[in-house]
This record gives structure tokens, C-alpha cells and sequence, in this order.
């Protein structure tokens, strides 16, 4: 079976490609590229495409399916009735997926189940990611505020930083929002 | 929350609607609470509303007729109760083929430019090539209504392809299309670009022709009655807001942030304001209603529109003529929830809910359940109205 993934996140495609390559028969190519992307599905000629959901070309490729006779089966879009919760599952996973007319959905479901585990995977470790990368931003906001106060009104660092969540508690808001409040005070003074 | 709402939209000048009711409080106002989603496909849009992750979408009009019909995929009924705005396309050439067909600085006569493009078309050694948003879009029928009133065969004569909008002008560009039809400011990123230059409005073809809609699954429209009576007040705010002068540049400004169209705020302003700069280097044309979000009801869903968007679905998918089909299709527009939304309100409503499209050679005063209506002219470029009481006559004389 000869499997497409198109993405334009070539870190995403990677991630799914290398979930899939468990999978005994299977030919998996991935385009990145938006360029071309009709030519180069042409050449590969797949038993199934699967597309990020929000994919720009998803348009056009639709088209491509619905109108092109360089592929000898139509594609379709994966909406087998009778599965619409594996349906459902891979839309909410952000995985839209076409299938050649004909092949059976026992063999179309392990490879769908297999790109959704992987697609959720990678939005797992993109939130960890971006959560790790937040925690960081704050700590150097609360850092910089401290430093701030430390210089204007000769606190100590523990005072600042007991001043700051002091604040925070009466405003009944985050330590890192009077943080950046004092930061951005600062700037509009032209301190910093 | 109950009065949340999700809405899904493509980065287009036609989105306006829904983003403004968010940002000016409109929706708030009525006790809601919007979550706009942004996509750069009409597959997508159309994938998280039939699968529940929004409640309703930002739509090219044809679509939810062909996904009420289940052309291409299983059927699913949608509802529309809102139209978000008439026209706001233009056609636009690469600037070498657009100068063979029409004057600089103006707009075409859509007969004129229609007979000038037949001839380059017949002495042409390789099929022109199209590019549309989508096959189910306005702009795909707009375009092929006026190549066909032209003596150009779509289907034989030229080609077609579909291009995303934000890529219209890097396809023209390319080489790949040599005319696209695509909403603002995508023809005017092309002009800007000097890669194409506009040469007629879809308005030009029809002069008050439905654009994009508020869809929802029909459903989701019986689920959330109140909530979509409640966006429907906020919407019509939001479209008295989007023609009035006074707030063009403050609403650009809003429209052109990333969230939104993340694009160039003075060329939205424009397609606002109805002017066009129709190729670099040239003036800023005005063209009245170029854009249509607001006056004389044109939000209004008329059943009538639906049915001649059947007709065009018809005719370019090669379906035979179905009394059933055309049927589901005209349930599809919902004026009643329209009227339900607005009766008592300052909003005029029309006393009709389906009219014969296109007839209307002059400023005519029609009657109204409430307020005052007058409906300016209203016709297609070939002359030809669309009486819904003989669609499937319509559909008999259509080449």
C-alpha cells in the first residue's frame, strides 16, 4: 500500500511517518513542499493521502481528486459512514485523510488510528513545549521586575519579590502580570 | 457555556461581519460569546463545522447546497440564515492579457470584455487557463455564467483550477492561471504585486448576486434557536457598522490584524470603501456596490437565490434536473429564522421570501412585513431573470 502524508510541518510529517513505518507493506512518502503538490501526488499515485486538517492545499487537492483522470481510482475523502467515530476521532486529532474508491476500511482503520495516535502525540509535545517555553518567559518577566523594584526603591531581593506577590494576592491576579506591569511602567517612563 | 458560539472563517474582506460583531461588542450586547476560527481551506471550514468544533461558519454559498445534496462526500443538511454579503469578487488578469480586452483605468463592459476574451480564445494556441476558489463557490459560477453568456464553453474552451485565495496572485505570478475570480484583497495583493489587473466585478455579472453565508448544521440551527436569533441581531449591527464611512479605517485596521486576514489594511479600506485600483500604477476606480453587506435587506436569505444556485450546480456538475434535490436545496436558505430574529427590531423585511432574481431594470419599492423596502436594480449582465416558478424551464434553456 503506497501512503502519502502532506504537511507543511516537516517536523510533524517526520513524527507520522515514523509511527507509520511499523506497518508491514506499506510505501510511505511525504511531501512538505506546497509547490507542485498535485504533480508530485500524481507521481506517487497512494492508496491513501493523509493531510494535516488545516492543510492549505486541501482545496485544491479535493479538486485534483475529484476531477483527475492521471489517477486510474478516484480518491475520496474518508467519510465512511459506518466509522464515523474513527472519522470524528482523526478530524479532532486534525487529520483529514483521502482513500482510493474500493479499498476495504479494515485495512484504511489501523493506519488511520496509527496517524491520529501520532498526530496527537506531536500536539502533546508542541503544548509541553510551549508550556516549558511560557514558564521560562515568566520567570525572566518576575526576575526583571524584581531587579526593577530592587533599583527604584532600594528593596531587597526577597522584599521585591515579596512585594510583587503581595500586590498579586490584594489584585487577585498572577505574580507574572504585576511583573510585567512593573516592566512595562518601567518602559513607559523610558527607564528601560 | 450555552451562549457560546464558534465560527469558523476563511482570511477573506467578507469575513468582516462575524469579526466585527465580536469586536465591537455586538455579540457581547446580545448576551453572547464568539470564538472566531480561522482556516486557509473551505475543506477545513467545512470539516470542524460538520464535525461540532464550530457551531457555524463563514461560507461560500454553493457549498452548503452541495453538502446538503452530498455532492462529493456523504450527505449532510446545513441551514443557512444569514447571507454575510453579496459580490465583492473581482476578475482579474495577467496584465498583458488584460490589456488585450480592456481599456486602462476602467472596468470592462462585461459584454464587450466577454466578446474580446471569445476571440483571444479561439485564436489562442493553448486553453486559457482559470483559476477559482473552489468548485462549489460563487466565484466558479459567477465566472462560468459570464464565459458561457460570452460564447466561451467552460468546460471545452478553457480550462479550470482551483487556487486557495491568499495564493491567487503567487498562481498568476507563476504562469499557472492567466485570470483568477477571488474575493478582497486577493485581486488587489495581485495588482499591488503587478502581476494582474482587475477587469470586471463579479457585480458586473450579477448585480446583486449572493456571496458568502452563515452556515450552520440544520440541527445545531433547531439546538441553539435563540443563540442564532441573538447572532443574527449582532451580525446586522455589525453590517450597519461596516458601511458607514465613519468607521472604514478603524474596521481595516481590525480586519488586517493577524487573527484575522493578517493582511495590508489600506487594501482592505478599499474593498470597504468599494474602490479598486485596477492595475499598478493607475487610479483608484470607485464602483458603487462593489461590496454589498447591508442595505435593502441583503442579508436577507432569499429562497430564491438558493434555487438559482441549484441551477448553476446543475449545469456545471452535468446532474439532471431533480424536483426533490431542488427542493432541499431552497430549504437550505431560512428566511423564517431571519424574520424571527429581527421582527419588532428597526430592521425593514421584505414581505416576500423568494423573488424573481435579476428583473429589477429599475429602483422599485417592494412590499415589506415591516419597515420600508426599496430594492435598486437588479440584473445578470445577459439581460436574462431567474423566475423561480420555472426552474426547471431555467434549467432546460441553460447551454
Amino acid at each position: 500500500m503506497r501512503i502519502a502524508i502532506v504537511d507543511e510541518s516537516a517536523s510533524r510529517a517526520a513524527v507520522i511517518h515514523e509511527g507509520l513505518a511499523e506497518l508491514e507493506d506499506c510505501d510511505i512518502f511525504v511531501v512538505t513542499e506546497r509547490r507542485g503538490l498535485v504533480a508530485r501526488i500524481g507521481e506517487i499515485e497512494p492508496d491513501i493521502v493523509l493531510l494535516d486538517l488545516g492543510n492549505p492545499s486541501r482545496d485544491v487537492l479535493e479538486e485534483y481528486f475529484a476531477v483527475s483522470r492521471a489517477l486510474d481510482r478516484p480518491i475520496a475523502m474518508f467519510v465512511d459512514e459506518s466509522d464515523d467515530e474513527a472519522a470524528s476521532a482523526s478530524i479532532d486529532a486534525g487529520v483529514s485523510s483521502y482513500v482510493v474508491d474500493g479499498l476495504a476500511a479494515h485495512r484504511i482503520r489501523p493506519i488511520l488510528d496509527l496517524a491520529v495516535k501520532r498526530f496527537n502525540a506531536f500536539s502533546r509535545l508542541q503544548t509541553d513545549l510551549a508550556e516549558a517555553k511560557g514558564k521560562l518567559a515568566e520567570r525572566e518577566s518576575i526576575d526583571r521586575a524584581k531587579r526593577i523594584l530592587m533599583e527604584s526603591r532600594g528593596f531587597s531581593e526577597p522584599q521585591a519579590y515579596a512585594e510583587l506577590r503581595k500586590t498579586a494576592m490584594n489584585q487577585g491576579r498572577r505574580i507574572v502580570d504585576i511583573a510585567e506591569a512593573v516592566i512595562t511602567a518601567r518602559q513607559l517612563m523610558g527607564g528601560m | 457555556m450555552p451562549n457560546s458560539l464558534a465560527i469558523g472563517f476563511l482570511p477573506l474582506v467578507d469575513a468582516a461581519l462575524p469579526i466585527l460583531a465580536l469586536e465591537h461588542g455586538f455579540a457581547e450586547d446580545e448576551g453572547l460569546n464568539l470564538r472566531l476560527v480561522r482556516d486557509l481551506s473551505w475543506a477545513t471550514v467545512l470539516d470542524r463545522l460538520l464535525y461540532g468544533h464550530t457551531d457555524a461558519a463563514h461560507m461560500v454559498a454553493p457549498l452548503t447546497i452541495a453538502t446538503t445534496l452530498g455532492r462529493g462526500r456523504p450527505a449532510q443538511p446545513l441551514s443557512v440564515p444569514f447571507v454575510l454579503g453579496l459580490n465583492g469578487n473581482a476578475i482579474t488578469f495577467r496584465p498583458d492579457l488584460a490589456q488585450q480586452i480592456v481599456g486602462q483605468g476602467q472596468l470592462g463592459d462585461p459584454a464587450t470584455v466577454g466578446a474580446k476574451l471569445a476571440a483571444i480564445v479561439k485564436r489562442s494556441p493553448r486553453k486559457l487557463r482559470f483559476g477559482v476558489v473552489h468548485r462549489y463557490s460563487s466565484h466558479n459560477y459567477m465566472l462560468r455564467y459570464w464565459l458561457a453568456g460570452s460564447g466561451i464553453r467552460p468546460d471545452t474552451d478553457v480550462e479550470f483550477t482551483t487556487v486557495a485565495p491568499p495564493f491567487c496572485a503567487d498562481a498568476l505570478e507563476a504562469g499557472e492561471v492567466d485570470a483568477i475570480c477571488v474575493g478582497e484583497p486577493w485581486n488587489s495583493v495581485a495588482v499591488e504585486r503587478g502581476v494582474g489587473q482587475i477587469v470586471l466585478a463579479t457585480a458586473q455579472v450579477w448585480r446583486r448576486g449572493v456571496e458568502k453565508v452563515l452556515a450552520l448544521r440544520q440541527p445545531v440551527l433547531e439546538d441553539k434557536r435563540p443563540q442564532v436569533r441573538a447572532l443574527i441581531r449582532a451580525l446586522v449591527r455589525a453590517g450597519r457598522h461596516f458601511v458607514d464611512p465613519e468607521n472604514w479605517d478603524a474596521n481595516a485596521e481590525i480586519l488586517a490584524r493577524p487573527a484575522y486576514l493578517d493582511g495590508n489594511p489600506t487594501l482592505i479600506r478599499r474593498a470597504i470603501s468599494d474602490r479598486l485600483l485596477l492595475r499598478q500604477g493607475g487610479d483608484l476606480v470607485h464602483f458603487p456596490d462593489f461590496m454589498f453587506q447591508y442595505r435593502e435587506a441583503a442579508n436577507f436569505p432569499w429562497v430564491s437565490q438558493a434555487e438559482w444556485l441549484y441551477t448553476q450546480m446543475v449545469r456545471w456538475d452535468g446532474l439532471p434536473y431533480s424536483p426533490e434535490d431542488a427542493a432541499l436545496a431552497a430549504r437550505v436558505f431560512r428566511p423564517d429564522v431571519y424574520r424571527s430574529a429581527l421582527l419588532g427590531t428597526g430592521e425593514p423585511l421584505p414581505g416576500a421570501s423568494s423573488k424573481v432574481e435579476g428583473s429589477l431594470k429599475r429602483r422599485t419599492a417592494v412590499t415589506a412585513q415591516q419597515g420600508a423596502m426599496v430594492l435598486e436594480r437588479n440584473q445578470f449582465f445577459d439581460g436574462i431573470a431567474f423566475d423561480p416558478a420555472d426552474l426547471a424551464g431555467y434549467i432546460e434553456r441553460q447551454t
